[in-house]
């Protein structure tokens, strides 16, 4: 799960990491009283779950609360990789004599969480640790004694001569690991962390994010969840248990386990369509998940044909077999459908299947390519269509 | 011969009462695995299906069964100390199923199940078999059958598929392993190429990787380096978008944006078969045979 900049702000100022304030608006009029009430030039920054918002124009300075107002409504009327702004944090602008980058993630290869600090910071750190990777220090952490105040020092005299800034900055990274650890992160980053012409050491943004494999045991992370700030028919999918991305193509895909729903899309597009989106509807399924998968796939007008492919483990094809047929008789389909199963119970569901007007197929191939012929075809009535209209 | 599982391995089921542990226990009995104990916490001295003890803790059910091997059914939040608990009680070989462990948890475990000298595989995997003599896990028995390839994937369903794609064509398996999709698990590509390479009995190899990290361009390095079997290899997700990720952090850990171009071009390098389709395994394959 993402946090956004102000939450992730929120949650290290509680543990200390010295931020400037800020004010989390979605209408113009109250970012220009926020930016009056601050004085000064303000920086007005979209909330959205997206990297890049700056290059996107989603982070702008406003010399005057009027300015704050006019470019907040700017921002506020973008939408960045598709996710459209509702919020914008309105904070006042900081005099940067230096940017440095510290970041914690959970590396696959050491297996351990990973702290990452570089005097370079700034949006072009990517670049930087491509480039220039000596410019990027990694300590992997030792789980059994967290962060220990040696290894901070090590860190941040990489990143500053001068003992007193050194200091701050271990205090900060210190906070920063306490809160990736309570908060269950596999991400969390402070880019830029700036020096000010004063000397102060400062955390100008915040990036958390938090795994969701945590949500159940941090209740008072879990709530933070914005589902404004979501696709909706992702959050419909979380809700039903699915996992679903929304793609841009016309054939519809409810598969069961992540790899297969993958290698689906790509027989899909091997045989020349293209997915509309990707769906696994997970293990132990039920009939109601395969209802709410229906319900979600068939949303999207772009969808021309639906596809099943199932391959029966825990997940048992007759559960599947009658999810189709339940939610076809609430609300009949308007386009066609392919239904490829196998394995556990197939028996029984090629029969249920078969009672109640259904094609079904056992061959992966096969049902991939007559899907995306139906889906690329010119329309012709479906069975329930047809029958709709002789009724 | 096979890889890590065979007709000698005793297992214990962490599990065994609940929903998932008790199905799974009993299709595992009933493929020939030698399930010697279960353990459920208060349901010690009970029995499962007449035949198998259970115990309260797996201490106990080492202690009095010898089992060298245990599998893991138990909800998220409770598998860490489950894998830690395997361990500890000298079980050499652990295999988790659970799906939904939280990743930190896995920097404690991936640790401490090495200084206790045990193979950790999981968490969220399908577990593994050797047709014919031993399924430890949810690998559907029926679609296996006994032969000279081994398979080790991170999917668990895809792997389903394209073991059942050699089957019906007449290639069987030496041993079946999915190593599950999670970022920190216990055995990687690597340990069962490295396991298969010194099988006697497995004579070519399937590998099925999926976008995200690095695991399989490592697993192609080894097997252009270290490898004298043939492998061919698939990638899922060449038609996945790329996410809205968040923060840099990610791209400047692995150097490497984990695309399924990379991967492929990987396995190209490494001079592995590379399969467009999860049936081109079958061709892939029979010709390296």
């Amino acid at each position: 799960m993402n946090l956004h900049e102000y939450q992730a702000k929120d949650i290290l100022r509680r543990y200390g990491v010295p931020i400037p304030p800020g004010e989390v608006v979605n209408d113009p009029e109250r970012a220009e009283q926020v930016a009056k009430q601050y004085g000064g030039t303000v920086v007005v920054k979209a909330q959205v779950h997206a990297g890049g918002r700056g290059k996107a124009g989603g982070v702008k300075l406003a010399k005057s609360p009027a300015e704050a107002k006019e470019v907040a409504n700017r921002i506020l009327a973008l939408e960045i990789k598709g996710l459209p702004v509702e919020k914008v944090l309105v904070t006042p602008a900081a005099d940067i004599s230096t940017e440095a980058y510290v970041g914690i993630i959970v590396d696959r290869q050491s297996k351990r969480a990973v702290f990452m600090v570089s005097p370079a910071g700034g949006i072009d750190i990517e670049e930087v640790a491509a480039s220039t990777p000596e410019k990027i220090l990694r300590l992997p952490v030792d789980p059994r004694y967290g962060l220990r105040s040696f290894e901070a020092m090590r860190m941040a005299f990489f990143l500053y001569k001068d003992v007193k800034q050194a200091r701050a900055a271990a205090k900060i990274m210190e906070q920063l690991w306490r809160a990736f650890v309570d908060s269950g992160a596999s991400l969390a980053e402070i880019n830029p962390l700036v020096t000010t012409p004063s000397g102060e050491v400062v955390a100008l943004d915040a990036k958390m994010v938090i795994d969701d494999n945590e949500l159940d045991r941090k209740q008072q992370i879990a709530v933070l969840r914005d589902e404004s700030a979501e696709a909706p028919s992702e959050v419909q999918a979380r809700k039903a248990n699915l996992t679903f991305i929304k793609l841009d193509g016309n054939v519809g895909c409810c598969v069961n386990g992540a790899g297969l729903a993958m290698a689906t899309m790509d027989l899909v597009k091997y045989y020349g369509g293209e997915p509309a989106n990707f769906l696994d509807i997970g293990g132990s399924s039920n009939p109601e998940k395969v209802v709410a998968a229906l319900r979600i796939i068939t949303s999207d007008p772009n969808v021309k044909a639906i596809l099943f492919n199932i391959f029966g483990g825990i997940t048992r094809t007759d559960d599947v077999a009658n999810g189709i047929v339940q939610a076809t008789k609430m609300s009949p389909l308007k386009v066609p459908i392919v239904i490829r199963l196998t394995g556990t119970n197939e028996e029984i569901a090629l029969r249920i299947l078969k009672e109640n007007g259904f094609e079904a197929m056992t061959d992966m191939d096969s049902a991939v390519q007559k899907a995306v012929q139906l889906a690329t075809s010119p329309a012709t009535p479906t069975l329930s269509e047809a029958k709709g209209r002789g009724a | 011969m096979s890889i890590f599982i065979d007709k000698n391995t005793t297992v214990v089921v962490q599990g065994i009462t609940g929903r998932d542990g008790s199905f799974h226990a009993k299709q595992m009995l009933e493929y020939g695995t030698r399930i010697v104990a279960g353990v459920t916490p208060g349901k010690g001295g009970q029995s499962f299906e007449g035949s198998v003890p259970v115990f309260n803790t797996v201490y106990d059910a080492v202690q009095a069964t010898g089992a060298n091997t245990s599998v893991i059914y138990v909800p998220p939040n409770g598998a860490a100390d489950a894998m830690m608990e395997a361990a500890d009680a000298g079980v050499k070989l652990v295999v988790c199923i659970t799906e939904g462990v939280p990743v930190l948890d896995m920097t404690r475990v991936y640790p401490f199940i090495r200084e206790k000298g045990a193979r950790l595989i999981g968490p969220n995997c399908p577990g593994l078999i050797t047709p014919g003599q031993s399924k430890v896990g949810i690998i559907p028995g029926h679609i296996c059958t006994s032969g000279p390839v081994g398979v080790v994937s991170r999917s668990g369903t895809l792997t389903y598929e394209v073991v059942f794609q050699l089957t019906r064509a007449g290639i069987g398996q030496t041993t079946c392993v999915g190593i599950g999709g999670d970022p920190i698990n216990g055995t990687n590509f690597i340990d069962c190429l490295e396991a298969f390479e010194k099988d006697p009995n497995t004579r070519a190899v399937a590998i099925m990787g999926e976008i995200g990290g690095t695991d399989e361009q490592e697993a192609a390095r080894f097997v252009k380096e270290k490898m004298t079997k043939p492998v061919v290899g698939f990638i899922a997700g060449q038609t996945a978008p790329p996410g809205r990720r968040m923060g840099h952090a990610g791209a400047i850990i692995s150097g490497s944006a984990g695309t399924a171009s990379e991967k492929i071009q990987s396995f190209h390098d490494a001079g592995m078969g590379v399969a467009k389709r999860p049936v081109d395994f079958v061709p892939l394959i029979k010709e390296r045979l």
